[in-house]
């Protein structure tokens, strides 16, 4: 693989774009938010990053679904965690994603509109919420 | 624990980013039996006390999650470099910024795998705000030497919350590690 130039960059995502199909014109209307903080990067959170970004260009999701990042959710006893917040599924913050969980929010959640089961918190953990 | 060098680096990066820095620097330099690599920023800093403690696993500052106790991105650093016989240095001035520095034998039996230098370097430009990352990454043996800065990628790929500018951008960083 030979070096990528910027003006190369540039025309890669120029091309990726030309593949994308959008499905709202609203704007972008699914949310995916990974948590990246020393919890998470010890749990594995970069791949599971990397299967979402992965999955949502494969399924061509790319115009409906914004993915981002941010630093401890709370939930560090469940981490790698993924919060979706989209339109007409409860906004949901999904627990212990290895790569095949994560690629199942994409498949299951975004695509399927259906909750993946076994993954599914949203409580900070004991000790920063008093019961 | 974390697993490779590149999530020590991660973590510190996503300190830099919450510490409210507008600019941080990246090193990671291959060379001569060691890796050594570096996190700079211009983020709120810390005087000497906060600077001792942030050492410290069973502290944290309290502002983001208020009854925890813990905070182990430091201290994780510092346990994995004193363990594989490396070193670790941390300085910062409150209201100006902070580095933080550490090196590895390369081929210590103790030393974390790298890890995933293009991911690392990615999930580092995705952070939320409007900060400019500089990547300074060199690997001599290996014909490996490229600065990188997330401004000029932003404005060749447009938003990094777009799976296909992400899918885009992880090749072209990919590429820059090809001999």
């Amino acid at each position: 693989m030979a070096k990528m130039t910027l003006e190369q960059l540039r025309k890669l995502r120029e091309e990726k774009k030309g593949d994308m199909v959008k499905r709202d014109v609203e704007g972008k209307s699914v949310q995916i938010i990974v948590g990246m903080g020393t919890c998470g990067i010890a749990a594995g959170a970069k791949q599971s990053f990397d299967e979402i970004v992965k999955a949502v260009d494969e399924y061509k999701l790319s115009g409906d679904v914004i993915i981002r990042q941010t630093g401890c959710m709370g939930l560090c006893h469940v981490e790698p965690t993924v919060e979706v917040v989209m339109p007409g599924m409860p906004a949901t913050i999904y627990g212990r994603v290895d790569a095949a969980t994560a690629r199942d929010i994409v498949v299951k959640h975004v695509v399927g509109k259906t909750l993946v089961e076994n993954h599914i918190y949203d409580r900070p953990a004991v000790d920063i919420v008093k019961k | 624990m974390h697993f490779a060098v590149c999530d020590f680096l991660l973590d510190l990066v996503q300190n830099s980013v919450e510490a409210g820095a507008t600019n941080v620097g990246i090193d990671v330099v291959e060379s001569g039996g060691s890796i050594e690599a570096a996190v700079e920023d211009d983020g709120k800093g810390m005087d000497e006390r906060e600077l001792e403690r942030a050492k410290d696993p069973f502290y944290t500052d309290g502002t983001k999650h208020a009854r925890r106790k813990v905070g182990l991105g430091l201290p994780f650093l510092i346990q994995a470099a004193e363990q594989a016989g490396g070193d670790f240095r941390i300085s910062s001035r409150k209201g100006v910024g902070t580095r933080v520095s550490f090196g590895f034998p390369a081929d210590g039996v103790d030393t974390p795998p790298m890890g995933d230098l293009p991911g690392l370097f990615l999930s580092a430009m995705c952070f939320e705000g409007d900060y400019e990352l500089v990547i300074r990454r060199r690997a001599p043996a290996r014909g490996v030497d490229y600065e990188i800065r997330r401004s000029e990628i932003l404005e060749a790929v447009g938003p990094l919350d777009d799976a296909s500018a992400l899918v885009s951008v992880r090749e072209f960083l990919a590429s820059q590690e090809a001999p």
